[in-house]
C-alpha cells in the first residue's frame, strides 16, 4: 500500500468529479459518494500507517556533526544580520553545547521512505517528476487528514441537511481533501504547490458557501487575498530553491543539499524567508493572521476541517517538510532567536489575548487556532521538530472536536453568540458538553490528555535548545489558553440559558464524530509518551536526523510548570466567572484597561491598516492609472487595430478579391467557353474527317518517334 | 531478292489504302481500302518473317487475315443498314457521329 499511496488522494478527486456530475441525481444528494470515498481513503491511510510501523528500520542516518564546526561564522553572522535587532544577547557559539549534541547523536536507524515517481514533463535540463514520497510524516498527515475529513463528512450530512447547495458543498469538501492529500504525499515542491493552491481555492469556495450575504463573500475574498499575499512568497521560495539546488523540485534533494553545506547561506536564507511568507499567510501567523477569524463565516464543519485541523497546518507541514532549508537558512540549531520562532511566539501571545474579548464561540476557537498554530511554528523554530509535528496531530484532534462541538451547539440554539444566546447548555446537551470539556482540557494542556504531551515537548525543546525566551512565551500562552477556554466553556455551558426556544441534543451523525474525536483527544498523546516515544521513531526522517535535531529526555520540572500554568489559568477563570472574584468591570473604571480593551477590540488595528492603509492606498492610484491606461492606451490600440483592419480589408476587397480572385474565376469560365467554341468546329460527325485526324496524329507521332529515337 | 522490294510494295499499297479511306465517298470502297492497308501490313509481316527466318511473321499474318474477315463482315453489315435507311451509301452524308 505504501507503493500505491497515490490512490489515497485519487479517491477524493474521483469523488469530486462524480459528485459534481451525478450528485444531484442521487437520492442523498451526493454525500454518499463523498462519505464513501473518504471512508475508503481513511481505511487505506490506516493500512499505510500499519505497514509503515511494521516496516523494518534499515536506513542508518548519522547526524552531520561537523555542521556547526564547518561554517559556524558565516551561519551565525548571516543569522545575526537577519534578526540583527534582536540578536544581541544570544551568542550561539558555546563549544560545550556542540560536544554534548555530538555525543547524543549516534547513528540511528529509521525506516526508508517509499518513493514512487513518474516523469511529469521535461524542460531543458530540468526533468520534473510527479510522485509520492511516503515517510512517517506523510503517513501521519494522511491518517489525520482522512480521519478528520471522514468525521466532518459524516457531521455535515446532518449539519448541512437541506442546504440549497448541499451537493456542491460535498464536492468542494472532496476536492479539499484531495488537495491536502496531494500536498502531504508530494515528493516535489511543484506538486506541493498544486495541492496548496487547490486547498486555497476550496477554502475560498467553502468560506463563501453562503455567498448571498455580503459578509460571507467578503470573508471569502479576504481569506483568499490574504493567503495569496503569502503565496507570492511561497512561489518565489520554490523558484529560489529550484535554481539553488541545481534545477530540481525534489524535496529530498533540496533538503540534502541544504544540509550538505554546498549551497550559499545567503541563498538558503532568501529561500527560507520567502517560504516563510507562504507559511505566514497559509497558517495564519502574525501579521497575516487576520483572515482566519473572518473565515468563520463558512459552515462550521468547514471551519473544523479546513480552518482548524488541516489546511491551516499546511504551512507548519511545509516547514516540517523542507526542514533542511529552514534549519540551515535560519540557523535554528544555534539557539537564541530566529525569524521562525519569533513569528510563532508573537502569534501565540497576540492571538491568545484576542480570544478573551470575543463573544462569538467560533471566533474564540479561531483565535485559539491561530495561537496554537503559532505554537507549532514556534516549536519548529526552536528546533523541536517532533514536538511541532506532534502538536499538529494532537491539535487536529482536539481543535476539530471543539469546532464540531461549537457546530453542535449552534445547531441547537441557531446562533454563535455565547453572551446572548447560550449558557446553561450542559443540561440540555450532555454529550456535546462532555466532549467539548474534554477538548478544552486537552487544549489547556491538562495531563494526561493529548495537548499536555505535545505542549510539554515544545516547552522542553524551547528550554533545552537554547531558546529561553520562547519557554516563557510558551508558558504564558498555555496559561492564557487555559483561561480563555474556561471563559468559553462557562459562557456556553454554565449559568442560565439566555437564548430562545428549547435546545436539544444533536442527532447521532453529529454526536458520534464528537465522541470519536474526544477519544482521540484523550489517547493521542500516549503515542509519544516519555519512555516509548514511538511517534518520534515513526516520523523522524533523514532530514531531521541529519540536521541533528536534539532529543531531550522528559523533564519533570517542565512538565510540572506546563501543567501548573494550565491549572492556574483554569483556576483564574473559575474564580472570575463562577465565584465572581477579581476585577470585574475594570474597563469601566480604569483608563489603561479601557485602552487595552479598545486595542484588542480593534484587533491591534491590523484590519484597519490592511483595508485602509494597504488596500486603500493601492486601489485609488492604481485604479486611476489603470483607467487612464485603459482609456488612452488599450482603447487606442483597439481602435487603431480596428481602423487598420478596416483599411486593409477595403484594399483586399478592391484589388485582391475583385480583380485577382474574381478575374481568375471568370477567366476560367470564359476560357472553357471559348475553348469549347473552337473545339466544337472539329467535331463534324464525319467519319472520314476523324480518320484524317487519326492518320495525321500517327504521322506526327511517328515522325517524332523517328526524330527522337534515331537522332 | 531484296527485302526492300517487298517493303516498297507494302508502302505503295498502304498509301493507296489511306487515300481510299480518306477520299472515296462510297462506303464499300472505303472498306476495300481498309483491306488494302491490312494486306500491306501482311506483306510486311511475311517479308520480315522470311528475312529473319522466323515463322512468327506468317502466324501474325494469318491472325490479321482472320480479324480482317470478321471486320469486313461487320463493316458490310453497317453499310447495308445505312443503305436501307438512306437509300445511299455516300459517307459524306452520314454525320451521325457528332457527340
Amino acid at each position: 500500500m505504501l507503493e500505491n499511496a497515490w490512490l489515497i488522494p485519487a479517491l477524493p478527486v474521483l469523488s469530486f468529479v462524480l459528485i459534481l456530475f451525478f450528485g444531484k441525481r442521487l437520492p442523498k444528494g451526493g454525500h454518499e459518494i463523498g462519505v464513501g470515498a473518504v471512508a475508503i481513503a481513511f481505511v487505506l491511510a490506516g493500512v499505510c500507517a500499519v505497514q509503515w510501523v511494521q516496516r523494518p528500520a534499515d536506513l542508518e542516518v548519522k547526524a552531520k556533526s561537523e555542521e556547526h564546526a564547518a561554517a559556524p561564522d558565516s551561519v551565525t553572522n548571516a543569522n545575526a544580520n537577519a534578526v540583527a535587532a534582536l540578536e544581541e544577547k544570544a551568542p550561539p557559539e558555546s563549544e560545550g553545547d556542540h560536544e554534548k549534541e555530538d555525543a547524543e547523536h549516534e547513528a540511528e536507524s529509521i525506516r526508508k521512505p517509499v518513493v514512487r515517481e513518474v516523469t511529469w514533463f521535461d524542460n531543458g535540463q530540468a526533468r520534473v517528476k510527479a510522485g509520492t514520497h511516503i515517510d512517517g510524516l506523510a503517513v501521519a498527515m494522511m491518517f489525520v487528514v482522512t480521519l478528520i475529513s471522514l468525521l466532518v463528512h459524516v457531521f455535515s450530512t446532518s449539519y448541512m441537511d437541506g442546504d440549497r447547495r448541499y451537493t456542491h458543498y460535498f464536492a468542494a469538501l472532496s476536492l479539499f481533501t484531495a488537495g491536502m492529500l496531494v500536498m502531504v504525499t508530494a515528493n516535489n515542491t511543484l506538486q506541493l504547490l498544486v495541492g496548496w493552491e487547490l486547498m486555497g481555492v476550496c477554502s475560498f469556495m467553502l468560506i463563501g458557501h453562503w455567498w448571498e450575504e455580503k459578509n460571507n463573500s467578503n470573508a471569502a475574498l479576504k481569506a483568499f487575498f490574504t493567503t495569496r499575499t503569502g503565496d507570492v512568497g511561497l512561489l518565489i521560495g520554490i523558484a529560489i530553491l529550484f535554481f539553488a539546488a541545481g534545477q530540481t523540485f525534489d524535496i529530498a534533494q533540496i533538503n540534502a543539499q541544504a544540509l550538505g553545506g554546498e549551497l550559499s547561506h545567503g541563498l538558503l536564507l532568501a529561500g527560507a524567508a520567502a517560504l516563510l511568507c507562504g507559511v505566514v499567510g497559509k497558517s495564519a501567523q502574525f501579521p497575516l493572521h487576520t483572515w482566519l477569524p473572518d473565515a468563520m463565516a463558512g459552515p462550521t464543519p468547514v471551519s473544523a476541517l479546513i480552518h482548524a485541523a488541516t489546511m491551516v497546518v499546511a504551512g507548519v507541514y511545509l516547514v516540517a517538510r523542507l526542514y533542511g532549508v529552514f534549519w540551515s537558512g535560519f540557523a535554528i540549531g544555534d539557539g537564541g532567536i530566529n525569524a521562525v520562532a519569533l513569528i510563532g511566539g508573537t502569534t501565540v501571545l497576540i492571538a491568545a489575548a484576542l480570544a478573551f474579548i470575543q463573544s462569538d464561540i467560533k471566533k474564540v476557537l479561531a483565535y485559539s487556532t491561530v495561537s496554537q498554530l503559532g505554537y507549532m511554528v514556534m516549536a519548529l523554530g526552536v528546533g523541536a521538530w517532533t514536538a511541532g509535528v506532534f502538536h499538529l496531530v494532537t491539535h487536529a484532534f482536539f481543535k476539530g472536536l471543539l469546532f464540531l462541538g461549537a457546530g453542535s451547539v449552534s445547531h441547537a440554539v441557531h446562533s454563535f453568540d455565547m453572551k446572548k444566546d447560550m449558557g446553561g447548555l450542559r443540561e440540555h446537551m450532555p454529550t456535546t458538553f462532555k466532549t467539548f470539556l474534554i477538548g478544552s482540557l486537552a487544549l489547556a494542556g491538562i495531563p494526561p490528555l493529548a495537548g499536555f504531551w505535545s505542549k510539554d515537548e515544545i516547552l522542553l525543546g524551547a528550554s533545552s535548545n537554547g531558546y529561553p525566551i520562547f519557554l516563557v512565551v510558551g508558558l504564558l500562552g498555555a496559561a492564557l489558553t487555559a483561561a480563555y477556554m474556561t471563559r468559553c466553556v462557562y459562557l456556553t455551558f454554565f449559568g442560565d440559558y439566555r437564548g430562545h426556544g428549547h435546545p436539544h441534543e444533536s442527532p447521532p451523525a453529529i454526536t458520534v464524530p464528537l465522541m470519536v474525536l474526544a477519544g482521540f483527544s484523550v489517547v493521542a498523546g500516549l503515542v509519544n509518551v516519555p519512555g516509548g516515544e514511538w511517534f518520534a521513531k515513526w516520523t523522524e526522517n533523514e532530514t531531521v536526523l541529519t540536521a541533528g535535531v536534539a532529543h531531550h529526555s522528559f523533564s519533570p520540572v517542565i512538565a510540572l510548570f506546563g501543567s501548573a500554568v494550565g491549572v492556574i489559568g483554569i483556576a483564574a477563570g473559575y474564580a472570575y466567572y463562577w465565584r465572581n472574584l477579581g476585577p470585574h468591570r475594570l474597563t469601566q473604571r480604569s483608563g489603561p484597561a479601557r485602552t487595552g480593551y479598545r486595542i484588542l477590540e480593534e484587533k491591534y488595528g491590523l484590519d484597519r491598516l490592511y483595508t485602509d492603509g494597504v488596500v486603500g492606498s493601492i486601489k485609488g492610484p492604481i485604479a486611476r492609472a489603470a483607467y487612464w491606461f485603459n482609456q488612452r492606451v488599450i482603447d487606442g490600440v483597439v481602435n487603431g487595430v480596428g481602423v487598420a483592419a478596416r483599411g486593409l480589408a477595403g484594399f483586399v476587397y478592391d484589388t485582391v478579391d475583385q480583380k485577382g480572385i474574381d478575374g481568375l474565376v471568370n477567366g476560367a469560365g470564359m476560357g472553357a467557353e471559348d475553348g469549347g467554341k473552337v473545339l466544337r468546329l472539329m467535331q463534324t460527325g464525319r467519319v472520314q474527317q476523324y480518320a484524317l485526324f487519326l492518320f495525321g496524329a500517327v504521322v506526327v507521332l511517328g515522325g517524332a518517334l523517328v526524330l527522337f529515337t534515331t537522332g | 531478292m531484296y527485302l526492300n522490294q517487298f517493303l516498297f510494295l507494302a508502302a505503295f499499297l498502304f498509301c493507296v489504302g489511306v487515300y481510299g479511306v480518306l477520299a472515296r465517298k462510297n462506303g464499300v470502297l472505303v472498306l476495300m481500302s481498309i483491306e488494302l492497308i491490312l494486306n500491306a501490313v501482311n506483306i510486311n509481316l511475311v517479308a520480315f518473317g522470311l528475312f529473319r527466318e522466323s515463322v512468327a511473321g506468317q502466324v501474325f499474318a494469318l491472325f490479321v487475315i482472320a480479324v480482317a474477315a470478321a471486320e469486313v463482315g461487320v463493316g458490310l453489315a453497317i453499310v447495308i443498314l445505312i443503305y436501307r435507311n438512306r437509300q445511299s451509301i455516300d459517307l459524306t452524308e452520314v454525320d451521325m457521329m457528332k457527340g
